[in-house]
């Protein structure tokens, strides 16, 4: 089974970027600030991990910092008791 | 020595003497003379013997650092002038730009101008929905991007004839170009010293920007090189931009503010200008601040809260003494955000009011007058505007009425037409008034304070979004019966995309089936378009015609009286 945080970089990578854009995304690359997520399109990816690990993400903890890369989204998910 | 004194230094004796003659002498234009944007912006600033200063300062999200002096700025707009016209681009066809903040959008929006082309900019994040319905309208001839935002346009090449070039500006060999595509790279290209500008004249179609309506497609807003001259003299007064100062307008090209401010009453007032080509990020944009010294900061309400949500603390780790005026525009600027401003920064950011249709601004508040928080403050010198009664159109005499902002046709920048759409351009004028869309009041001492929209369209961190556009993409994921599309009241984008979606039998009302659709209309359209909320009902409120009622569902987000329903066919 794949770790969160591959779960998370594949669906940044699949949804995110278009099919011929090759630019690397690590886990430490900056989505939000790095222009690759948009702060519009943050709302799907808080979407997504709620659906994918079945909880709610506060509204004062979404916030662009912690969806910035994926090891703090990673790292958000431990704060909400998600573990791999 | 800094001048102190603002370019403006009176409101009301600058309202009382003005005349566009200022601008006219000032640029040194006279009736019938050749006035060509690109020209202006570029040759005419080295000829005023600013060739060795700072056009543009540009940094990339990872630090990238490029600086171009205004000779740099005339020779690559003339390389790219001249690269076009070895394409085959003529006179009057439209030439996309579909970039991030690159120079090469900057540079490109000039150089299109230069060669007599009209210059047709588009948000890098629309979907290829958004993209072919914009440059079907236009018949494009060319785009330019970047390899990043290629797939969106190989998705569509084949339902656009009209488009014989697609231009890449960052092609590194590293996936083959196909047919219609050509790599050019504007940093390594020759310099072009001496190119023969196309000598347009005043009412010479220059730009179209497309923006969104209630119902059908977005609209082609087409201005002419004229509306430099409103735009040079709003820059200079509003924004008070001066010889020494290093402005930053963070608005993005491919909308209006962009262009009219980002570019052209920027450079036509001979400014150093700097852009950030990175997402929002609090810390980064105070550290862009600070390392350029910037004195000018051109912004957005949005930008401004969500830098107000991340406190005064941060703003104390930064040295932003340059600052010295702040400006807003894009959607009311809340009175909170305006004190709060003055607080972090010593400065409070000043709202403008104006329209992609209006090409540059029409209703502002000024440095040196009397701010009232949360106004839009007063017409700009030149501008003659009332609020008109809804129903008659004719102006409301009576201060503290709300009624739809109205400007009397005839000052420099206003859009010419709606490409290919007459008719709806003649409706936006009734009894010799150019009717905004937005309504207002206007208060005893002459302030307009903005109440909202007077239609269906969605002003999202101030960019409009139509619901027709939203609903008809919606109707295609195979999943959904039918739709509508309402702003919902939002404490930091002032409005976000609300769907209510009856679905089709057979689909069950789950939390992937929503993440399913947002994901759908974000690729179709744009992220700006997607849907930030859905709201699955069994059906939606109807007139006994059959057309959907948004503003029942409207009303009922805003906590509004939902007023008559008499023609209602069914309850929610």
């Amino acid at each position: 089974m794949a770790s969160i945080k591959d779960t998370v970089l594949q669906y940044v990578k699949n949804e995110y970027l278009e099919s011929d854009d090759d630019r690397e995304i690590t886990y430490d690359t900056p989505l939000i600030s790095g222009g690759i997520v948009d702060s519009f399109s943050m709302v799907s990816l808080k979407v997504f991990l709620e659906t994918q690990y079945k909880i709610q993400i506060p509204d004062a903890k979404a916030s662009p910092e912690a969806f910035d890369s994926v090891n703090n989204i990673v790292n958000l998910l431990k704060e909400l008791n998600i573990k791999e | 020595m800094p001048n102190n004194q603002s370019n403006m230094k009176s409101y009301e004796q600058e309202y009382k003497n003005f005349s566009w003659e200022i601008s006219l002498n000032e640029l040194g234009y006279k009736d019938g003379d050749v006035i060509n944007i690109g020209e202006y912006c570029t040759d005419r600033i080295c000829r005023m013997g600013k060739a060795k200063k700072l056009a543009l300062i540009w940094e990339g999200f990872d630090g990238e650092e490029k600086k171009y002096t205004f000779d740099d700025m005339r020779m690559l707009t003339n390389t790219i002038a001249v690269f076009l016209q070895k394409l085959g681009i003529n006179p009057g066809d439209r030439v996309c730009l579909f970039m991030d903040k690159v120079p090469e959008l900057y540079f490109g929006f000039l150089g299109i101008l230069k060669m007599g082309a009209i210059a047709q900019p588009l948000f890098s994040a629309f979907g290829s929905e958004s993209l072919l319905t914009r440059l079907e309208d236009a018949g494009t001839s060319a785009i330019f991007t970047q390899k990043k935002h290629l797939a969106k346009v190989r998705n569509i090449v084949e339902q656009l004839p009209s488009l014989k070039h697609i231009i890449v500006v960052d092609d590194d060999g590293s996936k083959a170009l196909r047919d219609k595509e050509i790599a050019f790279h504007m940093d390594k290209a020759e310099r072009v010293n001496e190119f023969k500008i196309y000598p347009s004249k005043a009412e010479t179609p220059s730009v179209l920007h497309y923006t969104s309506g209630t119902t059908g497609k977005p609209k082609g807003a087409q201005h002419v090189h004229y509306s430099l001259i409103s735009q040079y003299i709003t820059a200079k007064y509003v924004l008070d931009i001066k010889d020494e100062d290093i402005y930053w307008c963070t608005a993005d090209p491919g909308w209006v503010t962009g262009t009219s401010y980002g570019i052209i009453g920027a450079w036509a007032n001979a400014a150093t200008q700097c852009v950030l080509d990175a997402g929002f990020k609090a810390d980064t944009w105070y550290k862009f601040i600070e390392k350029y010294k910037i004195t000018i900061w051109y912004s957005a309400p949005t930008a401004i809260r969500a830098l107000m949500k991340e406190g005064n603390e941060i703003v104390k780790k930064f040295n932003l003494s340059s600052l010295r005026h702040l400006a807003s525009v894009g959607e009311p600027l809340n009175a909170e955000a305006v004190i709060w401003s003055k607080e972090a920064f010593g400065l409070p950011f000043l709202d403008t009011y104006w329209q992609t249709e209006t090409g540059s601004m029409v209703i502002s508040n000024y440095p040196g007058m009397k701010i009232k928080p949360g106004s839009m403050g007063k017409p700009f010198p030149g501008i003659t505007a009332t609020v008109v009664d809804l129903k008659t159109h004719l102006p409301i005499e009576k201060n503290g009425i709300v009624g739809m902002i109205a400007l009397k046709p005839g000052w420099p920048a206003m859009f010419r037409t709606y490409w290919n759409n007459k008719e709806i351009y003649d409706k936006k004028f009734q009894n010799g008034w150019y009717l905004c869309g937005d309504r207002a009041s206007i208060d005893e001492e002459g302030y307009y304070w903005f109440v909202g929209r007077d239609d269906d369209v969605i002003n999202t961190a101030g960019h409009l979004v139509g619901p027709f556009e939203i609903e008809s993409a919606l109707l295609e994921h195979p999943s959904v019966a039918e739709s509508a599309v309402v702003g919902k009241p939002d404490p930091m984008n002032m409005e976000v995309v609300k769907a209510f979606i009856a679905l089709k039998p057979g689909n069950e009302k789950t939390k992937m089936l929503e993440l399913e659709i947002m994901n759908f209309v974000r690729k179709k359209l744009s992220a700006l378009a997607m849907p930030q909320e859905i709201e699955f009902v069994d059906s939606l409120p109807k007139t006994r015609s059959g057309k959907i009622m948004r503003r029942v569902l409207r009303a009922r987000e805003w906590g509004e009286e939902i007023g008559d329903i008499s023609t209602l066919e069914n309850d929610m």
